[in-house]
C-alpha cells in the first residue's frame, strides 16, 4: 500500500494505491495522522482511483479520520471511488457522513 | 454430471496471510469463471473471516487459521476456521456496528459484509474453543467441463 499526498491550502488530498486491509491499516493510520497534522489540515480529500482492495478494516481507518476531523470542524470527501469499493461503502453508511464527488475538481470547488 | 473439487490449507495468524487467504479463495474460485463483482465479492468475505480469527479470535497471539473450499457444480462454500476465544452472543456479534474492539478502530461491518456479500452464513462458535465461519456463493457462471 503506498500513500502519496497533496496539500492546497487547507486540504490536504491522499491517494491510496494498492489494498486497505487490517494488515496495512495500523501503518496508514499513524501515517496519516502525522500528515494531518503537519500540513495543518482542514479538509481531507482520499482519492481512490487506484485503490485494488479494502474491507471493513478500510471503513475504520476513513471512519476514524472522520472522527478527528470532523471534531475541529472539517470535511472528509472521498473521490474516484472504483465500483467493486462503492458498494461496502454504501453498506456501511459510509455516504451519510462522508462526501462522495466524482473528481477532484468538484470535491475541490465543494469543499 | 456432477463436479466437485475441494482445497484445504492452514495457515499462520499473521496479518501477511490476509492478503494470501484472499488470494488464493480467488485463484481457487477462477475454475467457476466468475465475474469481476463475484471475484470482489469473496475476496472481502474472505478478509473479513480471516482478520477476525487474526484480531478477535487469537488476539494477536500466534495461533492456526483453516481454510477449505469446497465447489459443488456452481457453488463454492468457504470455512473459515480458529481454536481462538470464540464468540459469547453470536447474534449479538452480527449485528452491524458491533465491536468488541472499538479501540482498535474496528467498524464491527465485518459480518454484515459477509452476510452481504454471500448467499448464505453460518457462524459456529464456542467460548474457549473457537470459531468456524461457513460461508456459501453461487456462481451465475455455469460450471466448465
Ligand atoms: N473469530 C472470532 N473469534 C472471536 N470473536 C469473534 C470472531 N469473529 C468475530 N468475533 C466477534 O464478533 C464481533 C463482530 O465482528 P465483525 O467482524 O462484524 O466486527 P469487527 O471485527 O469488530 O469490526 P470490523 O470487521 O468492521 O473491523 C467482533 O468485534 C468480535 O467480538
Ligand atoms: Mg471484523
Amino acid at each position: 500500500m503506498l500513500l502519496n499526498y497533496q496539500a492546497m491550502d487547507n486540504k490536504l488530498i491522499v491517494k491510496l494505491d494498492g489494498e486497505l486491509d487490517h494488515h496495512v491499516a495500523e501503518n496508514i493510520r499513524i501515517e496519516l495522522d502525522e500528515m494531518i497534522e503537519k500540513k495543518r489540515t482542514k479538509h481531507l480529500i482520499f482519492d481512490l482511483a487506484n485503490l485494488q482492495f479494502m474491507d471493513s478494516s478500510g471503513i475504520g481507518v476513513i471512519m476514524g479520520r472522520y472522527k478527528n476531523i470532523s471534531k475541529m470542524g472539517g470535511k472528509v470527501a472521498i473521490i474516484e471511488v472504483p465500483e467493486k469499493i462503492d458498494k461496502i461503502f454504501t453498506l456501511s453508511g459510509l455516504y451519510r457522513i462522508v462526501e462522495k464527488y466524482p473528481n477532484i475538481t468538484e470535491a475541490l470547488d465543494r469543499l | 454430471m456432477e463436479y466437485k473439487n475441494h482445497m484445504k490449507l492452514e495457515f499462520d495468524s499473521k496479518s501477511q496471510n490476509e492478503a494470501f487467504a484472499r488470494v488464493v479463495v480467488a485463484s481457487f474460485a477462477a475454475q467457476l469463471d466468475p465475474t469481476l463483482e463475484e471475484i470482489a465479492d469473496i475476496k472481502t468475505a474472505v478478509s473479513e473471516a480471516v482478520t477476525n480469527s487474526i484480531i478477535h479470535g487469537y488476539e494477536d497471539r500466534m495461533g492456526v487459521v483453516k481454510l477449505t473450499c469446497q465447489i459443488t457444480n456452481n457453488v463454492l462454500e468457504i470455512v473459515v476456521e480458529d481454536e481462538g476465544k470464540g464468540i459469547d452472543d453470536i447474534n449479538r456479534a452480527m449485528e452491524p456496528l458491533f465491536t468488541s474492539k472499538p479501540e482498535l478502530e474496528r467498524s464491527g461491518m465485518g459480518f454484515t459484509v459477509m452476510e452481504t456479500f454471500m448467499d448464505e452464513i453460518n457462524v459456529y462458535s464456542e467460548p474457549g474453543k473457537g470459531t468456524s465461519i461457513r460461508m456459501v456463493k453461487k456462481f451465475k457462471s455455469l460450471v466448465a467441463e
